[in-house]
């Protein structure tokens, strides 16, 4: 089985590579970088000039909803909007009905994407059983089922002295902790973040001190156990400081950041719009340049998606009630290559460096994956860098509709993706 | 108009023109037989998620004295209990050919929501969480016009749990569009985050935020707020910002003391306040008489009149 993408131009950040080339692909992996028009005998070729190839796009955090609640999301539906957004691999986070605490639900996860999976999943650990924030998960059991990492996301661990000993079990079985960081007691019934807009809508407000108290201590944590602590969805200006100093200091902290939290602000919830209400929630302007910031200078790591589904009718209820979360998967690229790259905030292959083999190293995959490299998994997406187009809730691969990004025009946009050799075209 | 969901939304022009219509119909209420037959033939809901007495009375007699079907829905025995969510509540009252729902609810933004959804109905804003209460920001508006002679300039000070209050909020939007000075005085804990961004000025020392003061606005303090740890105790919350003779003397000396009630009589306001004593002008009666004035203006706005009346 041989696969050549011909005539495109190949951009992996990994190898520092950026030319017209042909792909090839044999057996599921990648078999060669070829001069444009170099011969090759018995292989389906797709021609991709014009468009870009790179290594298959990797998102390490997305909520597919399966097990539990398969009306939001299920595997099948959530691979889909991934391979739609050019993402060939996925970590999907453990809130779900069960939780991702036993060894079972991640074998039940890899079965599944198995049967009906159009892009790769690595299921996340619970740091607690049942997500309670109690009784610390078999990690060691969870990891040898095929759990990627262990996070505690949409239920962050309060006590300090549990977190210290789920780190203290992830330093010692070289898993990577990933944290929600958000002090709960400053929290409340918060609903949208802390400000003017809120004051104006009488909307409980959530506090930016709220994750940035969180923040530090993790980082403290993390120094004192020795476990590699990654931030997820960093959304303040002080969370992107803390993450600063503590790289500088030499403490083994990452962090990543979703496309939401430097395109909109809090303002996007005026008129009491569910879909902008998703946690962390969108801040002040102030905040979105400081992850772009982050983001340019390196101390953000990793774009990702915190592709949140909820069913049209869970968010069509009043603003407090209504779930926090957004899609991510199917418009992550274009905003940002329209909001970053475009811009000027960020260099092409940076951008896909954050969306391919920074996260893979982040969150622990073997040395390969995310790029191109003869023998390295055959996992690309083809991108088309010139449409433009506009965001449209109706025509989504997702099971549900829940983005704030309806209506907005962005260029670029995948092609198809490749996974193991296979196309993945919808 | 077609809903009056906010004073911060509604121009000044329609503010003016809801505060004339209400002197107007005032004079109704004054006659010994209070019924006109001005809204004959259509109906008002009152959908209350939130317990109310005195504001829901006064719509309900405010639509029976002009002829409209008044309907309260009580929502502990409603579909609610059962479940439904508000969005079919919504649906199923404009099915049965509600022309104007009456809501509060404890969320707020329901009133937008309910306005986005239904196409037939017209909504009022009955109070949401501690986003607006426009009908009260009127009557409060026009007992002080009525008192005053007018609102331009007058400098007017609310006090209290400005962060939790749906009150405060319609007072600041509708005073500061008719031309009317805010002074927003508060403990720290119980004013709202960035408060200064709002058109008014923040105070929370009451003697500077009273002085000179033209009225007084006093904010019922929820007990609860205590409990949450935003007060230390009533005691002293009474004695740093309760209203008493002695603190009205910071005030100017002809102010208007208004309380939307219920009041905490020893909380935030004195019993002699309350009662006008030593020669304080309290009119908090009045409040409550302008409120039906008002909320037979808010329904002539928008059952009385031809629907396209905005052009």
């Amino acid at each position: 089985m041989r696969l050549l993408l011909h005539g495109g131009r190949i951009v992996d950040p990994a190898q520092n590579l950026d030319k017209i080339a042909d792909l090839l692909i044999e057996d599921g992996k990648i078999a060669g970088i070829l001069e444009p028009n170099t011969p090759v005998a018995d292989c389906e070729r797709r021609d991709v000039t014009g468009k870009v190839v790179t290594p298959g796009l990797i998102d390490i955090h997305v909520h597919l909803r399966e097990p539990g609640f398969e009306y939001k999301e299920d595997i099948e539906s959530g691979t889909r909007a991934a391979a739609a957004g050019g993402f060939t691999r996925v970590c999907c986070m453990p809130n779900t009905n069960p939780a991702i605490d036993t060894a079972a639900v991640v074998r039940f996860i890899l079965e599944r994407t198995e049967q009906v999976g159009v892009a790769r999943v690595h299921p996340i650990g619970a740091a607690t059983r049942d997500m309670q924030g109690d009784a610390i998960t078999e990690m060691a059991d969870l990891k040898a089922a095929g759990a990627i990492a262990i996070s505690d996301d949409a239920f962050p661990l309060q006590s300090a002295e549990t977190v210290r000993r789920v780190m203290e079990y992830c330093a010692m079985l070289n898993l990577p902790l990933l944290t929600h960081n958000e002090d709960k007691a400053l929290t409340h019934k918060g609903a949208m973040n802390e400000g003017y807009t809120a004051t104006m809508l009488g909307i409980p407000g959530i506090p930016r001190v709220a994750e940035d108290i969180a923040v530090a201590r993790n980082i403290l944590l993390a120094q004192l156990t020795g476990c590699h602590l990654h931030l997820l969805h960093i959304s303040t200006a002080g969370t992107v400081e803390l993450l600063r100093r503590a790289k500088a200091d030499g403490i083994n902290v990452t962090g990543e950041a979703c496309p939401h939290h430097w395109v909109l602000t809090d303002e996007a919830c005026m008129k009491y719009r569910t879909d902008a209400k998703m946690n962390p929630p969108l801040r002040t302007q102030e905040d979105c340049e400081a992850v772009m910031q982050g983001l340019a200078d390196g101390t953000i790591d990793c774009i990702v998606t915190d592709h949140a589904p909820h069913a049209e009718y869970e968010k069509e209820v009043e603003f407090d009630s209504a779930p926090f979360g957004i899609l991510g998967l199917e418009t992550s690229f274009p905003l940002t290559y329209t909001t970053l790259v475009k811009t000027g905030v960020l260099d092409f292959a940076t951008a896909i460096a954050k969306m391919t083999h920074i996260p893979a190293q982040t969150i622990g995959l073997p040395p390969g994956t995310g790029t191109l490299e003869i023998g390295a998994e055959a996992d690309v997406a083809v991108l088309d860098l010139e449409t433009e187009w506009t965001i449209d809730r109706e025509s989504v691969q997702s099971k549900s509709k829940n983005t704030p990004f309806h209506g907005m025009k962005v260029q670029g946009k995948a092609v198809f993706t490749v996974v193991g050799g296979r196309v993945i075209e919808l | 108009m077609r809903h009056l969901l906010t004073l911060r939304e509604t121009s000044a022009i329609d503010i003016r023109y809801l505060l004339d219509t209400a002197e107007t119909l005032k004079e109704i209420l004054a006659r010994p037989v209070k019924k006109v037959p001005t809204l004959r033939g259509r109906a008002m809901i009152t959908l209350f998620y939130e317990n109310s007495t005195r504001t829901r009375t006064s719509f309900e007699l405010a639509a029976k004295f002009m002829s409209a079907e008044a309907i309260n829905i009580a929502v502990a025995q409603s579909s609610v209990a059962k479940g439904e969510s508000l969005k079919d509540s919504l649906l199923t009252l404009q099915a049965l050919k509600a022309d104007c729902i009456v809501m509060r609810h404890s969320v707020s933004g329901t009133p937008e929501f309910a306005a986005e959804l239904l196409k037939h109905t017209s909504i009022v804003n009955a109070g949401d969480g501690r986003h607006e209460h426009p009908t009260q920001g009127l009557l409060d508006m026009l007992t002080m016009r009525e008192i005053k002679g007018r609102l331009e300039g007058l400098e007017v000070a609310i006090v209290g749990d400005i962060a939790h209050s749906r009150v405060a909020r319609s007072n600041i939007w509708g005073l500061t569009k008719m031309g009317a000075k805010v002074r927003l005085v508060g403990p720290r804990t119980l004013l709202p985050p960035d408060a200064d961004r709002l058109p008014v000025k923040v105070y929370d020392n009451l003697a500077k935020g009273l002085d000179g003061a033209d009225v007084v606005n006093v904010l019922r303090l929820q007990t609860e707020r205590m409990e949450r740890g935003l007060l230390p105790s009533l005691r002293e919350y009474s004695r740093l910002f309760g209203i008493s003779p002695q603190s009205l003397k910071y005030a100017a000396p002809d102010a208007l003391v208004l309380h939307p009630g219920p009041m905490n009589r020893g909380v935030e306001i004195s019993a002699d306040v309350a009662d006008g004593k030593f020669g304080i002008h309290a009119a908090i009666e009045e409040q409550v008489t302008n409120g039906i004035a008002v909320r037979m203006a808010t329904l002539y706005a928008l059952m009385g009149v031809s629907s396209d009346s905005e052009g």
